[in-house]
């Protein structure tokens, strides 16, 4: 399978500063991947490679088996950059129109309704984009994004300037696209968000990818608390199916259980613990 | 070129032309022109009726209306040339590295149109709507002339084309500084160059009244680098082919003369410079990470 997207051993130096030090990462066909990094570790570069923005120093990068930037590459990706602006004398309706015409997109005035729909914008439609709220904006380019259909979208920080009902927007939205088929790779700061939405995560520090796999393999069980009559203990090491035989044994010894708790790290923790031993 | 592409490109062509007219700049300029058309036709007006007064009517040696039309319609030359350089420059102000940094081209570049033809597609948007003006502007002062002189140039038709393709010189060359300069440093360094391509015609004009080969040698190199003087001059020498003998040597010691006459090479050598521009230009913007 050739995948959505894949970058081997990828490279960038600015001047002195390696922006992605031998970068390797799969994207599969109708899988939202996660990219998570400090400021500085590479997310932003990964993504402009993916779509043909920035030249790598060394290795390659493949958008549906086709070379990163290649006509063919740049025909199947949609891509929402961090910083981006809109022509503000455009309506809504016109930007997707442009765009519409640069994908060579023949989904006409049902697209646009279709994506202005999708994002929450039905209702501005012929609203210029002078006048729409960052957030608005934001909801705006990814429906641009998602013009013409692609068949990977790169979203880098899609929801820095959303309030948490057009993160939630942005999540459902996420969960449509996943739905169609369309492969995702995400660039976010809010953990939560991609926790809940993304298949697999890597972990991206000084270009490197220092941690990668499912939110579920990333989080690490810290242990089982069981709160008895002599109080609450933390029986560290244990997970959640080791929690049966403790109450068990506790009960057999003659303690009384009130409660239990299986804990786990969750994919801050790891995120934290990843970054950390990396800045330190 | 594919027709997905064509069509990319004509889509991005009509949107910088329609980008062009919504610039507050494509308004201050329209505001200006309209003062400097009222300006003009007042100035000839005067000029006309007061060279008049002067009783040179019966001098066979000089013919009046012939040096002050000459002459005005220089001024006028010169003001098209450089209002329609000063709209080409800001209507491709920041057009690479400008809307760049602001993130206005990243969403339009990654799309497959490619970086080569957007970048063509813009500069003949922009120049479509300076052309328009330039010609539109030249045909007014044209009729100003006539209407308060009843002079008309030697030649209509090219002198306009020449200084719509000076025009479209200078926007090429705005284009190419806008791959590596950001839009304030683009902006002073086009009106730079603009501004020592006038200097070389002057100076040209100079060493022409003081028949110095250095001078003329100076300027006929810098009008090589900067053709855009070159084709107003042909376009100045174009006007005044009417006039002859004294009045025409007047009219060459004015402000407006010692003008050459350019000839079919100039024309092709100001297209493949424009051409050349451009594809330095095309070549740079694609090797740019944005």
């Amino acid at each position: 399978m050739q995948g959505a997207f894949r970058a081997e051993e990828l490279r960038k130096r600015y001047d002195s500063t390696d922006a992605l030090r031998g970068v390797s990462l799969e994207v599969a066909e109708g899988e939202v991947v996660g990219l998570l990094g400090p400021n500085g570790a590479g997310k932003s570069t990964l993504a402009k490679i993916a779509c043909g923005l920035v030249h790598p120093s060394g290795g390659s990068a493949w958008v549906a088996g086709h070379p990163a930037g290649s006509h063919p590459a740049r025909a199947a990706i949609g891509y929402l950059a961090e910083l981006f602006r809109f022509p503000a004398w455009l309506t809504a309706q016109e930007l997707l129109t442009l765009h519409q015409r640069l994908a060579g997109s023949s989904g006409g005035a049902s697209e646009r309704a279709e994506l202005l729909e999708l994002v929450g914008l039905a209702e501005a439609a012929r609203t210029r984009v002078g006048s729409m709220s960052k957030g608005m904006q934001q909801r705006l380019g990814i429906a641009q994004a998602l013009v013409g259909n692609p068949g990977l979208l790169l979203l880098d920080e899609p929801t820095s300037a959303l309030d948490p009902a057009g993160r939630r927007v942005v999540r459902r939205l996420l969960d449509e696209v996943r739905g169609r088929g369309v492969s995702v790779l995400l660039s976010s700061h809010l953990l939560s968000e991609v926790e809940l939405v993304c298949d697999r995560v890597a972990i991206l520090v000084a270009g490197e990818v220092v941690e990668r796999g499912t939110p579920a393999q990333l989080t690490k069980p810290r242990g089982v608390e069981v709160e008895t009559a002599a109080g609450t203990r933390l029986i560290e090491g244990a997970g959640r199916d080791d929690a049966p035989r403790i109450i068990a044994d506790l009960v057999a010894s003659g303690e009384r259980v009130y409660g239990v708790r299986v804990l786990s790290s969750t994919l801050e923790d790891a995120y934290l613990e990843a970054v950390g031993e990396r800045v330190e | 070129m594919s027709a997905t592409r064509l069509s990319a490109a004509r889509t991005i062509i009509g949107y910088a032309f329609a980008e062009s007219l919504r610039k507050r700049v494509f308004a201050v300029v329209i505001a200006l022109t309209a003062a400097f058309l009222v300006l003009y036709s007042l100035g000839a007006h005067f000029a006309f009726n007061e060279v008049e007064d002067l009783g040179l009517a019966g001098d066979a040696l000089l013919d009046e209306r012939e040096l002050t039309g000459g002459t005005i319609f220089g001024l006028a030359m010169f003001a098209v040339l450089f209002l329609g350089s000063v709209l080409a420059i800001f209507l491709t102000n920041g057009v690479v590295r400008g809307d760049a940094e602001s993130g206005l081209l990243q969403p339009m570049v990654v799309r497959p149109l490619g970086r080569g033809t957007m970048l063509v597609a813009r500069y003949l948007g922009a120049v479509t709507a300076t052309t328009a003006y330039v010609l539109a502007v030249y045909g007014a002062t044209i009729v100003a002339t006539q209407i308060t002189g009843d002079w008309t140039p030697g030649h209509v038709v090219l002198p306009g084309l020449a200084l719509a393709a000076g025009v479209a010189i200078v926007a090429a060359l705005s284009v190419l500084v806008s791959v590596f300069l950001a839009a304030t440093a683009q902006g002073i360094a086009v009106f730079m160059l603009f501004g020592a391509g006038l200097v070389a015609g002057l100076l040209g004009q100079i060493g022409d009244a003081l028949s110095s080969r250095s001078l003329m040698r100076i300027s006929d190199i810098a009008e090589v680098m900067l053709p855009f003087e070159a084709l107003y001059q042909a376009g100045l020498y174009l006007i005044t082919t009417d006039a002859s003998g004294f009045t025409r040597t007047i009219i060459e010691l004015g402000p407006f003369g010692g003008a050459d006459s350019a000839g079919p090479g100039l024309v092709l050598f100001a297209a493949a410079y424009t051409g050349v521009v451009i594809a330095l230009a095309v070549a740079a913007f694609a090797r740019r990470d944005l």
